[in-house]
């Protein structure tokens, strides 16, 4: 099979383009550290309004500006709905659903996750900006999911 | 042609219209329940309770996702198939068996479906517990597209005994290495189906294992959007050329071109799950490295298909980019159509290395940027490629002049044009935040929502035109079948290749053996993932019907 020339350029150029990408990638991953969010924890779904931390779902505060927050996604409402953080605030996310998949999604941040029953999934954010955001889920859950939402104040 | 000749080519023909009018169909009632849907988005309409947005959102999806496309792959690959392989005798009743199991599943599910039963979205995600008979009906659909897909091999296996030592015809290898990438990825979704959701929606298990459900549904999933792609490929190589009177560029880049999506479409479906629990990050980056792996052959494409532009306008003496572009024969409505498919897919390519990257999904996951980069791939792309496509083919398949040519150009252009507004409003207010899938984007009122609206006006804008464009296609379709004007010919001819790459090595044509190793790496790929989900699977989760 003999390869014309210029697709060899061409070819070689889109496979540069692609390892570029890639690197810039892995770059992300390894040097900021910015990772998808990969929860291990797994959760019975049945026992969730039983099972500590998620029998009082909220805020915890665990240091200086460090809180934890445990969020329970259930038709159609989150508990917490409303959380109040104080600027500069970095903050945990852990949440789980009793019933089926939902998201948790906040606009102007990188917080976006799935929540999927059976497990504990899982996200950091520092706040730096004022203001309430709007915490959506933005997985189709049944026929009240576009009424499923809650805010996050920064004060 | 002699009479028996010719009485073989209409029994075969009138299984290629069953499959191509029964896409029509789908396509076409599909776009009514687009329209609906971005006019609900906007807030110009509230749907009815008796028939929310979320069943026409399902309705959407699957006709247009799943039964749509299917139909019109498994029609215009039997087709190419049949006449690149002509025999005096060929049985067609296994390929009506294949259209008929289909048909009968795709019922079974619309049924479910607009009886409120299976409100689930098309990717029926558990534990969103539908019917079971939703489930069996999509399972239906699948094992007809294998029977159709068994029909294709028998005929390569037939040509491989007849012609010993020759190449395979061309579209009849790209439609059989298509239809094996399809078998095996949708070994994921059949296990899903019949191994998992069936018996939970009967009530035999307690439970399902939501993450494992999940991996399985993807692992088709991906595959299903390479489907598309290899079926629109199958037109812009075998085919497209033929419009300008031009040649295939390259015959062995073109098989190498669809062994690459057969080896590379499958083990990359994580890409889709990068922000789900119980997935270790290091198959995540796994899956994205194959990702770009399956753009090469997207690149070899995309220099085939200009090399053949380039080539048939220095025959005609013309050079340069602008003087190859405008000698296209864009007053052809099938060329136009896969013109603009083309165009569209340059948008839809770039946005697709923005979603696969493994940390820039966290700025688009499940916003409405998803559905706009869907719409420049699946509906723009492939749909229109079909569309065109169809625009060739009815005419050989009914012995019928296009009613109307200039209709049909018309609806080329206005799906270009719909499908450009609509899908850039979208890319721009996902980019924003906007998330998909929802009746509403309003949340009472809440500023961040104030400021998509203006986009999803535009969004209802471009659908609109989409919507009327749809309506002109079945138009087409419908006056080509009803006023009988005659073509000269059903003869149906497929590109010859240029000379550049010289003659094409026997390797390249082992699709079946090449099918072993597409498999083995599919298996490569999720061995990970599914063991470790295995060693720590979570919990069952019951399931439950939420709408
Ligand atoms: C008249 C033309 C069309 C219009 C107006 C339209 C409109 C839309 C809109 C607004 C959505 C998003 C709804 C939401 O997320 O809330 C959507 C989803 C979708 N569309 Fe289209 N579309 C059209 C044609 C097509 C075509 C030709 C295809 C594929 C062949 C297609 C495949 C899909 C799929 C797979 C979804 C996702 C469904 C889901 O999220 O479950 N659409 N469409
Ligand atoms: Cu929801
Ligand atoms: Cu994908």
């Amino acid at each position: 099979m003999h390869i014309h020339r210029y697709e060899r350029i061409w070819i070689t150029i889109g496979v540069a383009m692609l390892l570029v990408f890639l690197g810039a990638i892995g770059f992300a991953s390894v040097a900021d550290n910015i990772n998808p969010p990969s929860g291990m924890q797994a959760i019975d779904p049945t026992k969730v309004a039983e099972t500590p931390p998620f029998d009082k779902p909220g805020l915890r505060q665990i240091g200086d500006h460090r809180y934890e927050a445990y969020y329970v996604a259930q038709v159609f409402q989150f508990t917490p709905n409303d959380l109040k953080v104080p600027v500069g605030s970095t903050v945990s996310f852990y949440v789980t659903s009793p019933d089926v998949v939902h998201g948790f999604f906040v606009p102007d941040t990188d917080i976006n996750m799935m929540v999927v029953p059976g497990w504990v999934n899982t996200t950091t954010h520092t706040f730096t900006k004022r203001g309430t955001y709007l915490l959506i889920c933005h997985e189709y859950c049944g026929i009240g999911h576009q009424n499923m939402f809650g805010k996050i104040e920064v004060y | 042609m002699t009479h028996a000749a010719d009485r073989q080519m209409r029994s075969e023909n009138r299984l290629v219209i069953a499959h191509i009018y029964t896409g029509t169909t789908a396509f076409v009632l599909g776009a009514l329940f687009g329209l609906l849907q971005v006019f609900s988005r906007a807030d110009a309409i509230q749907t009815p309770p008796w028939f929310d947005y979320y069943r026409i959102l399902t309705t959407h999806g699957v006709l247009m996702a799943l039964v749509f496309t299917t139909f019109f792959i498994t029609g215009l690959s039997t087709f190419v198939t049949y006449r690149s392989i002509p025999r005096e005798k060929r049985g067609v009743a296994l390929g009506w068996l294949g259209w008929w199991v289909m048909l009968i599943g795709t019922l079974m599910a619309a049924f479910e479906i607009l009886a409120g039963n299976a409100t689930v979205l098309y990717t029926f995600y558990a534990p969103l517990k539908a019917s079971p008979w939703f489930y069996i009906g999509a399972a239906l659909l699948i094992v007809g597209t294998w029977i159709v897909a068994v029909d294709i091999f028998r005929n390569v296996l037939w040509w491989r005994r007849e012609h010993r030592g020759e190449r395979i015809p061309l579209p009849a290898f790209c439609s059989a290495t298509t239809f094996l990438m399809w078998w095996i990825a949708t070994l994921g979704v059949a296990t899903e189906v019949l191994g998992f959701l069936v018996p939970w929606a009967f009530g035999w298990t307690p439970g399902i294992n939501v993450m494992i459900s999940r991996l399985l549904f993807w692992y088709f999933g991906h595959p299903l959007v390479y489907f598309w792609i290899m079926g629109a490929y199958i037109a812009w190589y075998n085919i497209v050329p033929t419009y300008y009177k031009g040649k295939l560029f390259s015959d062995s880049l073109t098989r190498l071109t669809f062994i690459m999506l057969l080896l590379l479409s499958t083990p990359v479906g994580i890409h889709h799950e990068f922000l789900e629990p119980g997935i270790a990050d290091r198959w995540k980056m796994l899956h994205t490295v194959l990702t770009y792996g399956v753009a090469i052959p997207s690149f070899l494409t995309a220099f085939a298909i200009f090399a053949s532009f380039e080539l048939a306008a220095i025959k005609q003496g013309k050079k340069g980019f602008w003087a190859t572009a405008l000698s296209l024969p864009w007053d052809n409505p099938a060329f136009a159509a896969t013109g603009y498919a083309m165009l569209l897919f340059i948008l839809g390519g770039f946005g697709g290395l923005v979603n696969a990257s493994y940390n820039m999904d966290l700025l688009v996951h499940n916003t409405i940027w998803i559905v706009g980069h869907f719409h420049v791939t699946v509906g723009g792309p492939a749909a229109l490629t079909f569309l065109g496509t169809a625009y060739w083919m009815i005419p050989k398949l009914t012995g019928r002049q296009l009613w109307s040519k200039s209709w049909a150009l018309w609806q080329a252009r206005l799906w270009f044009v719909g499908m450009l507004v609509m899908s850039m409003a979208m890319h721009l207010v996902g980019l924003m935040g906007e998330p998909r899938r929802t009746a509403s984007v309003d949340y009472l009122g809440s500023n961040i929502a104030h400021t998509w609206l203006p986009y999803n006006l535009v969004a209802a804008a471009g659908g609109t035109i989409l919507f009327i464009s749809a309506m002109m296609f079945a138009v087409v379709a419908i006056g080509t079948l009803v006023v009988n004007r005659k073509t000269e010919s059903m003869e149906a001819e497929f590109s010859e290749p240029s000379q550049v790459s010289g003659p094409t090595p026997s390797y390249l044509d082992r699709i079946f053996r090449w099918g072993v190793v597409a498999l083995v790496l599919a298996v490569l790929a999720y061995a990970g993932p599914i063991a470790e989900l295995i060693h720590n699977p979570g919990f069952l989760a019951p399931g439950m019907r939420t709408w």
